[in-house]
C-alpha cells in the first residue's frame, strides 16, 4: 500500500526533485569520526562542477574550520559513494561520475584521528 | 414528588450516551466516513469503557477552579518580580525552547482531538476526545500565560507563532504532528494518547516540572500542577484505546502493533531535545536523561507491556536500540545546536567545569571516551575568542527531521545513516527505524518540508544565511541567538543581581 489514505490513488508531490534547485544538485557529504561537525553536511552545487572544485572550493568553505583539514592527505583519502568503495576522477564532473542529486559521499582519513585524537 | 437529583450514573448517561442517536434515513458511513479506511475494525462501540466518568457541568466546575488558583499565582509572580528567583538565566532558554517547541504542539492536539470528537462513530469515545480536546486548549493559553511573564525581560520569546512554521528546527515536532493528523483518526489515537501522552508524557512533564522547581521557575511549576490532572486523563484515555481495540477484533492487532513502533520511534526522536534539556539547559539538575529514561521507560514502561501482552502486544520495535542511545543522545543533540548556535533562537553555551564533571559521573560509559573532548576543544576556543559556529548547513532525515547526529551503537564514533530509493529519487535517513516508517507510506514523507533543503530552493528569502535568520526566521541577531556569555539577557540580570 503506498500509503494510507482515504482516497484511492492518492500521489504525494515530490518536494526534492532536482528541478526545484534551478540548474543545482544536492550532495551530502560526511568526514567519517571527525564529529566537530555534528552531522554530513548538504552542499548545493551544480552537476557541471568537476570533483576538483567540488573538494577545493566547496567542500573546503565548510571543513576548513576543522585543523586537521589542511593535513588531508588527498591521494591516500578512502571515498564511499551511497555506500560503496568509489575512486574520483578529480577533472571529471560530478554528473559523470555518478554523483547525482542526493548522492552522499563519506570520506575517511585513518591517519587522522580527529582533535585530541577522540574522533572530534 | 420528582427526585431532588440525579445519581452520578445516570446524569453521566444522559451528559454522553444519550447524547446519540439512531440514524433513520441517512447512512451512519456518511456521517463518519474515516472510520474504517485505516483497516481498524470496531464491532460494537457500546463496549467502549469511558476512562473518566466525566461530564461537561462537572468539567466546567473543575477546570475553573483550577483557573482560579493558576492566575492567582501568575498575579503574584509578577508582581513580585518572580523572574529574580530563578536560580540562573541559562535556565530561561529551556522556556524558549518549550514555548516555541512544546506549546504549538498543543494547539495541534486540541486540534486533532476535536477532529476526532467529531469523528468517531461512538459517543463515548467522541466525549472523550472533546474533553481533551479543550484541554489541550487550555494548555496552550495557559502556557502563554506563564511563559508571557518572562518575554517582558528576556530575549527569544517574542515571534514564537511565528517561527513555528519556519525554523528548522522546530520542524521537528511540527512535522511529527503534522504526521499524526494526517493520519486516520484510529492511528492519531495511538500515536498521541497511547504512544506519546501514555508511554511516553512522563519523560517531558517530570523533567519539565521538577526542572522549574529545581530551578525556581514558579510560573512553569504552578502550570505543571494545573495541568496534571489532565494529563492523568489524557494517559487513561490512551490505555482505554488501546485495549479498546484490541478487545474490538483480533485483526486490529498487527496494525495497532505498527503504530506503537513507529510512534514509540518518532517520540524516542522528538524527546532527544527533552535530553538535551535535562543534561545541558537546566543549571540545577534533577536527574540525568538516562537515570529519566531507565526510570520512566524501562521500569514503567516495561511493566505495561508486561501487561499488555496478554493482548499479543510486543514491546516497540526499537526500544533495545534506544537504551543504548540513551547515554548519547543528550550530548549529541547540545552539540548540534551549540555549533549551530548562530541559528537557534535561544541561547547555548559550553558547560561549566563542575556541569562536566556531573556528566563524566553520570555517563561514565561514555562522556569522557566521546563526548567530553569535544566540549573541552569548544572551551578552548572560546578562551581564545574564536567560539566555533557551524556555518554549512547540514543533512536531515527524511522522516524525522532532525540532522543526522545519531551514531551508530555498534561504533559510537561513527555517523548513523541508511538510504532507500522510491520513484527514481534518493531518501536519507538517520536509522533503520525512520526508514522503516517512510517505506510503510512513501507517498507521505516525500512531502517532507525539509528545512535546509527549502532554503536551498530559495523558499526561504536569502540567499545568505544572515539574512533567512533575520527576515525569514525573524530572530534579531545578537539578542534571540549565539552564545550565552555576552548576551544581552545575561548583561541584564547582571544588572538586576547588582553582579559586576
Amino acid at each position: 500500500m503506498p500509503v494510507n489514505a482515504y482516497f484511492d490513488d492518492y500521489e504525494g508531490v515530490v518536494k526534492d526533485r532536482v528541478e526545484n534547485f534551478h540548474g543545482n544538485q544536492l550532495v551530502y557529504v560526511n568526514w567519517d569520526k571527525h564529529l566537530l561537525f555534528s552531522a554530513p553536511f548538504t552542499l548545493m552545487v551544480p552537476p557541471e562542477m568537476t570533483f576538483t572544485d567540488f573538494v577545493h572550493e566547496v567542500m573546503d568553505g565548510a571543513f576548513n574550520p576543522h585543523p586537521e583539514w589542511k593535513k588531508v592527505d588527498w591521494q591516500a583519502v578512502q571515498w564511499l559513494r551511497d555506500g560503496q568503495s568509489f575512486e574520483p576522477q578529480w577533472d571529471h564532473t560530478l554528473a559523470s561520475q555518478g554523483i547525482g542529486h542526493k548522492c552522499f559521499l563519506r570520506f575517511q582519513t585513518p591517519e587522522l584521528t580527529g582533535i585530541f585524537n577522540a574522533g572530534v | 414528588m420528582s427526585a431532588k437529583k440525579l445519581n452520578l450514573k445516570d446524569k453521566y448517561r444522559l451528559l454522553t450516551r444519550d447524547l446519540d442517536w439512531e440514524f433513520s434515513y441517512a447512512d451512519r458511513k456518511e456521517a463518519f466516513p474515516y472510520e474504517e479506511f485505516e483497516g481498524i475494525k470496531i464491532t460494537d462501540w457500546s463496549k467502549w469503557e469511558d476512562p473518566f466518568r466525566l461530564t461537561m457541568d462537572a468539567y466546567w466546575k473543575y477546570q475553573s477552579e483550577k483557573e482560579k488558583k493558576l492566575y492567582a499565582i501568575f498575579d503574584a509572580f509578577g508582581q513580585h518580580n518572580g523572574h529574580l528567583n530563578l536560580s540562573d538565566p541559562r535556565y530561561v532558554n529551556a522556556i524558549k525552547l518549550f514555548l516555541t517547541g512544546i506549546t504549538p504542539l498543543e494547539y495541534q492536539a486540541y486540534q486533532g482531538f476535536s477532529h476526532l470528537g467529531r469523528q468517531y462513530g461512538g459517543v463515548g469515545a467522541r466525549v472523550a476526545c472533546q474533553m481533551q480536546s479543550i484541554d489541550e486548549l487550555r494548555h496552550v493559553q495557559t502556557q502563554i500565560h506563564a511563559i508571557s511573564q518572562y518575554n517582558k525581560f528576556f530575549d527569544g520569546f517574542k515571534e514564537w507563532t511565528h517561527m513555528q512554521d519556519k525554523v528548522w528546527y522546530l520542524s521537528v515536532p511540527k512535522s511529527f504532528f503534522n504526521d499524526a493528523r494526517s493520519a486516520g483518526p484510529f492511528e492519531f489515537l495511538i500515536a498521541i494518547s497511547f504512544s506519546f501522552e501514555y508511554v511516553l508524557t512522563n519523560l517531558v512533564f517530570v523533567p519539565f516540572m521538577s526542572g522549574a522547581a529545581y530551578n525556581g521557575d514558579m510560573a512553569t511549576v504552578t502550570f505543571g500542577f494545573s495541568a496534571q490532572s489532565d494529563e492523568a486523563r489524557h494517559m487513561t484515555l490512551g490505555l482505554e484505546v488501546i485495549k479498546f481495540l484490541l478487545e474490538q477484533h483480533e485483526d486490529n492487532l498487527p496494525i495497532v502493533q505498527k503504530w506503537i513502533d513507529k510512534w514509540f520511534w518518532r517520540g524516542c526522536r522528538l524527546l532527544s531535545i527533552v535530553a538535551m534539556m535535562m543534561d545541558y539547559m537546566l543549571p540545577n539538575k534533577v536527574m540525568s536523561w538516562q537515570e529519566a529514561w531507565e526510570v520512566y521507560f524501562e521500569q514503567a514502561g516495561g511493566a505495561l507491556f508486561k501487561d499488555l501482552a496478554r493482548y499479543g502486544i510486543k514491546m516497540p520495535k526499537y526500544a533495545e536500540l534506544v537504551s543504548k542511545e540513551k547515554e548519547h543522545v543528550s550530548h549529541q543533540t547540545w552539540w548540534t545546536f551549540y555549533t549551530y548556535g548562530q541559528a537557534a533562537g535561544f541561547h547555548t553555551w559550553t558547560p561549566t567545569d563542575e556541569e562536566l564533571d556531573w556528566l563524566s559521573e553520570k555517563y561514565p560509559n561514555t562522556f569522557d571516551k566521546y563526548y567530553r573532548p569535544r566540549y573541552e576543544y569548544a572551551k578552548q576556543l572560546e578562551k581564545e575568542g574564536k567560539r566555533f559556529y557551524n556555518g554549512t548547513l547540514p543533512m536531515l532525515c527524511n522522516t524525522c527531521q532532525i540532522p543526522l547526529l545519531f551514531t551508530d551503537m555498534d561504533d559510537p564514533g561513527l555517523t548513523s545513516h541508511t538510504c532507500h530509493h522510491h520513484d527514481g529519487d534518493q531518501y536519507h535517513f538517520c536509522s533503520e527505524g525512520c526508514k522503516e516508517i517512510f517505506i510503510e507510506e512513501p507517498e507521505k514523507y516525500v512531502q517532507s518540508w525539509l528545512p535546509v533543503h527549502q532554503i536551498y530552493q530559495g523558499n526561504c528569502g536569502g540567499p545568505g544565511l544572515e539574512e533567512v535568520l533575520t527576515e525569514y526566521y525573524r530572530m534579531t541577531m545578537g539578542e534571540d541567538n549565539l552564545d550565552m556569555k555576552g548576551s544581552p539577557d545575561e548583561q541584564r540580570w547582571k544588572k538586576w543581581k547588582g553582579v559586576a
